[in-house]
């Protein structure tokens, strides 16, 4: 006799429980705390921030550990909290001429006003698991020097004072709000780099790769990469004035890219642009790469059909958390569909068969 | 869960939902673009229908939420459990008693009223998609009624299998004009999508809402000498002897023994109810004492 299963809830709540068990793992071993993760686990804390379109370090260490340290879960997370929270205005464009710089490296140029400031990388490191990090962390205190006061202009300004590289015409039109108005296309060049700060690192990663590859190759240099802290300010109609009200982490990269130009048209570089939340700039000089094979059309270049050249389907499968759900959907149940197709293949079957008798 | 709105979307939120339900429902079968918002829940699991019942639900309401047209699968749990918690919503399994359906892949059995509203969760809404990748193509061809594609389609699938080779998801035509995805439900539910009721159609990763108000014109697409037809497997439901509903499959033993049952679990509770017993069934009582 058939007893037609009634489990759903029980099974659920069991489940939740069981995760929350494994989550905190052996109780022996001391528990992880938030702080624990912001500022040891502190480039995974960026990634969570930069992909989850929400700066709170805080937040993003706390996701990471309820994610069980599984990212886009946390970036997944940080998402969800974010759509809740009420907006209660826009910050001024935030103005990295005057970022305060852990690093600030140009491959373009020797060295360069300010000089060629190497920061916390893991460039030159020898990535030679280092055993005695697994007993004690300890570590002797950095060499210190005195930080660097006053503007750190930008290097492509440098080239622009000659008509080197081509400039970014200004605008003040308001830029599109991927989170508040449905993704159209085509896109403009301010939302699509807002699709791509806040897309996969992986998959942004991969495009750019290709770029290099020859898949729409844009042969870039880096010309500046600096990571630092910059004032957020906003201007309050109460005042009339704009006040800073905190300071954020970016990372920014501009690629100097292949020239254009013709007879007519003296020959100029072209740029490429990345700024992400955080000290991430494996993703920053990625999404310059896509940023710049994404205007082909506006700098008069040929469609090659590369997957990095074409904006619908880089915007529309960069977001890891619309991928990841959408993949992950296929364990839900689909009984019903496919109980249609198997009644469908019998048929198809049945037909086949019936003709195959009719044969012999 | 006092520290959300209820039915957790933000009102300025559900207002930009319903204006875009307004739209879909005064231009039936369309597609209209909204801002769908990250939910608590995956892209992929519901979270277009979730919008669109948290922009329809008021405290009122009495819901109803199925998956598979069972009221106890784990999606479905999950997201009535969600209603419960964030508009503290009546709920129900009935489907007559329910003013407000959110319901993944089928249509119920009993025919909805026109006090009711259905919402579907819907995860592809383009008809065209898979003959056409890009959005800006497929737009073009909706505006400029340019539907061959798709009985290329059909005709193509008639020349390699002898018939029409689409079981689920299975295109409609709305009021004459938009060729329309009634989301993955089996082309069986589809004669159903002419009905008293509003039907909503919610594709949150997709940010699409599509309507279908009460009484409106659907149509299959077909041709005159292959008719649709809303198949459905060979059987008598083997738990309340249903021949008019659609049936799942449930393998019973090692063996590949089977048995046929209604998918829509509420109907065929109602049918046991009323006497109606199958081949396998026992009366409704003994078999929740086993």
């Amino acid at each position: 006799m058939y007893v037609a299963v009634k489990g759903g809830e029980r099974a659920i709540e069991n489940a939740h429980s069981w995760l929350a068990e494994e989550r905190r793992g052996d109780v022996a071993v001391p528990e992880l705390g938030i702080a624990q993760i912001r500022e040891q686990m502190a480039l995974a804390v960026n990634r969570v921030m930069a992909e989850g379109s929400l700066y709170d370090t805080d937040l993003a260490a706390l996701a990471i550990k309820q994610a069980r340290g599984d990212l886009i879960e946390a970036v997944f997370l940080i998402r969800a909290y974010r759509t809740t929270l009420p907006r209660f205005g826009a910050s001024l464009p935030v103005d990295t001429g005057e970022m305060r710089c852990d690093r600030r490296i140009s491959a373009t140029f020797k060295d360069a006003p300010g000089g060629q400031v190497l920061g916390p990388t893991f460039d030159y490191t020898h990535r030679l698991l280092d055993f005695k990090l697994a007993a004690d962390g300890e570590v002797p205190p950095a060499a210190q020097a005195k930080p660097q006061e006053g503007p750190v202009p930008h290097i492509a300004g440098f080239l622009n004072r000659d008509g080197l590289i081509q400039t970014e015409a200004p605008s003040d039109e308001a830029p599109p709000d991927l989170t508040r108005d449905p993704l159209e296309f085509p896109a403009n060049r301010a939302l699509r780099l807002q699709a791509l700060t806040r897309g996969d690192e992986g998959f942004v990663l991969g495009l750019a790769y290709s770029t290099q590859r020859g898949y729409a190759r844009n042969h870039a240099f880096v010309g500046e990469l600096r990571i630092g802290r910059v004032a957020v300010e906003m201007e309050l109609p109460e005042l009339g004035l704009a006040i800073e009200i905190g300071e954020v982490e970016l990372t920014e990269c501009e690629t100097v890219n292949q020239f254009a130009g013709s007879k007519t048209e003296p020959a100029q570089f072209t740029r490429g642009y990345g700024l992400v939340f955080g000290q991430t700039e494996r993703k920053a000089i990625s999404m310059a790469l896509v940023d710049r094979a994404l205007r082909w059309r506006e700098l008069g270049e040929d469609n090659l059909a590369a997957p990095a050249q074409d904006e619908e389907f880089v915007l529309s499968h960069c977001d890891n958390i619309q991928a990841t759900g959408f993949l992950e959907h296929i364990k839900l149940p689909h009984y019903v569909d496919f109980q249609s197709e198997l009644e469908l293949v019998r048929r198809l079957r049945a037909d086949t068969e019936a003709l195959h008798e009719a044969a012999e | 869960m006092s520290d959300y709105n209820f039915a957790y979307l933000d009102e300025q939120t559900k207002r930009m939902i319903r204006r875009a339900i307004l739209k879909a429902l005064a231009v039936p079968g369309y597609q209209v673009p909204f801002a769908s918002r990250e939910m608590p829940m995956p892209y992929g699991w519901g979270t277009g229908g979730v919008q669109v019942s948290a922009a329809c639900l008021v405290p009122e309401d009495r819901l109803k939420v199925i998956d598979q047209g069972a009221d106890d699968t784990t999606n479905a749990v999950s997201i009535r459990r969600f209603f419960e918690k964030t508009a503290g919503v009546a709920t129900t399994t009935k489907t007559t008693e329910a003013t407000l359906i959110q319901t993944r892949h089928r249509i119920p059995e009993e025919p909805l009223t026109r006090d009711q509203i259905l919402v579907y969760q819907v995860p592809i809404p383009e008809p065209l998609r898979f003959l056409e990748p890009r959005e800006t193509e497929t737009r073009k061809m909706h505006s400029l009624e340019e539907y061959g594609l798709v009985h290329v389609k059909l005709y193509e699938d008639i020349a390699r299998h002898g018939q029409i080779a689409t079981s689920y998801a299975y295109p409609v035509k709305v009021e004459g004009r938009y060729v329309m995805d009634p989301s993955p439900i089996p082309k069986f539910d589809n004669p159903k999508l002419e009905s008293e009721a509003i039907q909503l159609f919610g594709a949150g990763r997709e940010q699409r809402i599509y309507a279908l108000p009460p009484y409106c014109h659907v149509v299959s697409l077909d041709f005159e000498d292959h008719p649709f037809v809303a198949s459905k497997a060979d059987h008598a439901c083997d738990l309340c002897g249903s021949n008019s509903t659609y049936l799942d499959e449930v393998i019973v033993d090692d063996a590949g023994g089977r048995m046929f049952v209604c998918s829509d679990t509420d109907y065929c509770e109602g049918r046991r109810a009323a006497g109606h017993l199958g081949r396998l069934a026992a009366p409704l009582g003994q078999e929740n004492a086993a």
